[in-house]
């Protein structure tokens, strides 16, 4: 097998199959972890999905997520089931997310309505005057690029599994991996990995997969003692995931880390891979973490990092086999949840290639959804 | 006190740092008519070089711990002849510079722990920050009482203290010996200089120096004082490693090789209370890259801005005099200066003289580059639990396993892998030693890739600071309230 990005899917993906006793070679065109998964925050949500097939593979993806920290050992990851707590600024919001955390109750998902007077039992510091939230459990965090190096090392040390870094793929054609660096590379199935880039790697075999980047900054804080102890964000950050509009939108997820600095994050635009910093952004992302958590106003933003999440149309990702060339499997697209859908997204695609009945029905992820809709 | 109000329709010229570049610059720039606003982090104007005792320390000779002090006094008498025409905004530590020609706006932060916003806009801009001191890890570097020599020099400058009383000096670097000259005549025993670097290495460069006798005369003045100090100079020497239970009190010093290997067997040790250590200057680049300058690879691998003979970047309306461009000394940041506030106020033809003076003393400060590039063995001094990342407290080991277990080949991996560079410096001191120990081209100073790396998503040389200082949330999001520009529209 060959996969093509070495970022937190390809990594879950190479660990999969080399558990399953396939060969491997993880192909890069940069360093590992050099695209999305390096600049992230490393969101395992629930609480931000509706129900529907990309809640049912967040669900198990979390699950597997906390027997990764099992195995692999929670420092190693920094994986903190935290949970997450939602809040919103009025009834009307409040309202609207009970709802919806009702219709995540019946898919399984755990969510604890919270009201106004006992949210500053989950959160000390936060603002007065919000008018009450959910709280999700399920949440939780990893550092995704120590995530995605401890599963790569752990596929390597199967001895089945070869990284290839700095090593771009040139050409795609059944059972051969063209690259620049190491030649041509011969195998049974590719799995692309390649996130953001995801559809100039399905270019290289003709196919059609249209991933776009969506540009977002995220701010980190001089270290701090405990101040925030969930993910917290506001009720609106659900409606900007779905969004059809190209305009900005933000809605700031702040939450503290192991390491100690806050991370403040979620601003979402379509500007292609434009790095440049906008400043309009990073001061909105600010005013809401500054909303929520007014003690945060007074704390030193250190450093902001920018990232392009990879988005598919309908915001679902693409998992599964090309329509036109079987051995060909996407594995990309996952927009802002890559970290956390990363664990099943690997072992869907582990069980299509082993022939096994996969643990849910992935038809919602077909990579073949969008011809249908062009034609 | 010089005019604070913002002319309407903002500054012709934002000059970004107040050393002897940027007052250069604005001198040169107010004398041609151009409204100029001049900000620096530091209260007095100077920078690292002229770096002033604070006000209230009243050093009755300041000039007695600098060189080329009358140079100063000059330009500091041009800028106030101008004052009219410059804004001199002290204490002011920028933290974002975005916009495009015509239409610049400079962020700061001033006051009291650095509290207050202000924000200036201006039609061009011009980069003079300078630089800061590349600092190559050793065991027991992190010891109170090792301190940089740059910083060991600014102490001296700016609050008329040494570091200790028996003070070696290390690393690589012309500044070491005017280092060594300033703590000597502050009254510090200096027991030797610790050069990596064979000085003989300049006789290659003999047309070179022979056209910079001000340099020889420069480099023969701190020799003297060196000698009539009792300091002795060992080229081809490093401390590799610094001893003590609370603070420095002996180092290991051993010759290198050619390529700065330490050679076995010829360690000895030294008694000391603190250790000046320097490998050179690195160019201070996060906010003209921020703007998308380009950069060059300086002969000893670290990154400069691309600047045409007008000292014009590649960016439209961006500008850059001084070190930023590369390190070559006060008199070549003068000159710079000198030109690029000139050929901002619009005046083509610069003065031949003031050419080939530039022209000289790059030549020289080129040479200087290369002579005192770290050589690759200087990580045999090392042992794996050295830190090389003071603020996360990364070792040499953790590098290490990143670049042998996951390929790790460029500074920004190890970040994210080890967190080495994530603190509250962000590898502004451990970035050019992560760099080296994986085996990236040099990059030294903010992550910037070569131009030959082309990295998905980081090619295109771009850095990883959008803020280039740090920045207390509130005013973060206080800093724009005007209506999202372009920046943040759809395109």
């Amino acid at each position: 097998m060959v996969v093509i990005g070495a970022g937190m899917i390809g990594a879950a993906c190479a660990d999969a199959l080399a558990t399953r006793g396939m060969r491997v070679a993880v192909v890069d065109r940069g360093p590992v972890v050099g695209g999305t998964t390096g600049a992230g925050e490393g969101n395992l949500l629930v609480s931000d999905k509706a129900p529907g097939p990309e809640l049912e593979l967040a669900v198990e993806s979390l699950r597997l997520w906390g027997e990764l920290a099992g195995e692999l050992g929670a420092r190693a990851l920094e994986y903190e089931p935290k949970g997450g707590l939602v809040v919103a600024r009025d009834q009307r919001a409040f309202a609207e997310l009970r709802a919806s955390a009702e219709l995540q109750r019946a898919a399984g998902v755990t969510a604890v309505d919270v009201p106004a007077d006992g949210l500053r039992e989950w959160e000390p510091h936060l603002a007065p005057g919000l008018a009450g939230g959910v709280h999700y459990p399920q949440d939780a965090q990893v550092q995704p690029a120590l995530a995605a190096a401890a599963l790569l090392r752990r596929a390597r040390a199967t001895g089945r599994v070869d990284l290839l870094t700095a090593t771009a793929v040139t050409g795609l054609a059944k059972g051969r991996v063209e690259t620049d660096a190491h030649g041509t590379l011969h195998c049974g199935a590719v799995v692309n990995a390649a996130g953001t880039w995801g559809g100039e790697v399905a270019a290289l075999a003709g196919a059609t997969l249209p991933v776009l980047p969506r540009r977002g900054f995220v701010l980190v804080t001089e270290p701090l003692p405990p101040l925030v102890r969930h993910k917290v964000y506001a009720a609106d950050y659900v409606a900007d995931v779905a969004s059809g509009s190209a305009d900005l939108q933000s809605s700031a997820v702040v939450e503290g880390t192991a390491a100690g600095p806050v991370l403040i994050g979620a601003s979402r635009e379509r500007v292609g891979f434009d790095r440049s910093l906008s400043a309009p952004v990073l001061a909105r992302l600010a005013a809401q973490a500054a909303e929520l958590f007014p003690v945060l106003r007074d704390v030193r933003v250190l450093r902001a990092y920018r990232g392009f999440r990879p988005y598919l149309p309908d915001h679902l990702p693409a998992i599964g086999p090309d329509p036109d060339r079987p051995w060909l499997l996407h594995a990309c697209g996952h927009e802002g949840a890559g970290i956390g859908l990363a664990p099943a997204t690997a072992r869907l695609i582990a069980q299509l290639l082993d022939g096994e009945k996969p643990f849910m029905d992935p038809a919602a992820f077909g990579p073949g959804r969008f011809e249908k809709e062009e034609s | 006190m010089t005019n604070s109000a913002e002319p309407a329709g903002g500054y012709d010229l934002a000059v970004v740092g107040a050393g002897p570049a940027g007052l250069a610059a604005a001198a040169t720039a107010a004398e041609h008519g151009l409204r100029v606003v001049l900000l620096d982090s530091a209260p007095r104007p100077g920078g690292q070089f002229y770096r002033q005792p604070a006000a209230e320390l009243r050093a009755a000779r300041p000039q007695a711990l600098h060189h080329h002090w009358p140079a100063f006094q000059r330009l500091l008498g041009r800028v106030d002849a101008a004052a009219e025409r410059v804004t001199s905004l002290g204490d002011h530590h920028v933290w974002s510079v975005t916009g495009e020609s015509g239409a610049f706006t400079v962020r700061a932060l001033t006051g009291p722990d650095q509290r207050q916003a202000r924000s200036v806009t201006a039609r061009q801009v011009l980069f003079a920050t300078g630089a800061h001191e590349r600092q190559l890890p050793f065991p027991g570097w992190t010891l109170p009482g090792v301190v940089g020599a740059g910083g060991a020099q600014a102490m001296l400058k700016a609050g008329l203290v040494l570091p200790g009383r028996r003070v070696v000096v290390a690393g690589s670097g012309p500044l070491l010996l005017a280092v060594a000259s300033s703590l000597a005549a502050a009254g510090a025993r200096v027991p030797l200089v610790a050069e990596a670097a064979d000085y003989l290495g300049y006789a290659a460069g003999a047309r070179v120096l022979a056209a910079n006798p001000g340099k020889l005369v420069e480099g023969a003045q701190h020799g003297a004082v060196l000698l009539r100090h009792g300091v002795r100079l060992r080229p081809r020497t490093a401390v590799v490693a610094a001893h003590g239970s609370d603070r420095v009190e002996a180092v290991t010093l051993a010759r290198l090789d050619a390529a700065w290997r330490p050679v076995p067997g010829t360690e000895w040790r030294v008694a000391c209370d603190a250790v000046a250590v320097g490998h050179g200057l690195v160019p201070q680049l996060e906010l003209p890259l921020e703007l998308g300058c380009r950069t060059r690879r300086l002969p000893d691998g670290s990154a400069a801005l691309v600047v045409d003979a007008a000292q014009r970047t590649t960016v439209p309306g961006v500008w850059a005099a001084g070190e930023s461009t590369g390190i070559g000394g006060v008199q070549l940041a003068v000159a710079e200066g000198e030109l690029a506030g000139r050929a901002v106020a619009g005046q083509t033809a610069a003065p031949r003289p003031l050419l080939r003076r530039r022209a000289r003393l790059r030549a020289f400060a080129d040479l200087m580059a290369a002579r005192h590039a770290p050589g690759s063995g200087w990580t045999g001094w090392l042992d794996d639990a050295t830190e090389v990342c003071r603020c996360e407290e990364v070792t040499v080991r953790e590098v290490r396993s990143a670049v042998a277990e996951l390929g790790a080949a460029d500074q920004r991996t190890v970040k994210l892998l080890t967190r080495a560079g994530m603190g509250w410096c962000q590898a502004r001191m451990c970035g050019p030693a992560v760099a080296r120990l994986c085996g990236a081209p040099s990059a030294d100073g903010p992550d910037v890739p070569g131009p030959d790396v082309a990295v998905a998503g980081q090619d295109d040389g771009a850095p990883t600071r959008p803020l280039s200082t740090p920045v207390p949330l509130g005013l973060l999001a206080e800093c724009d309230t005007t209506a999202p520009s372009s920046e943040g529209a759809p395109r």
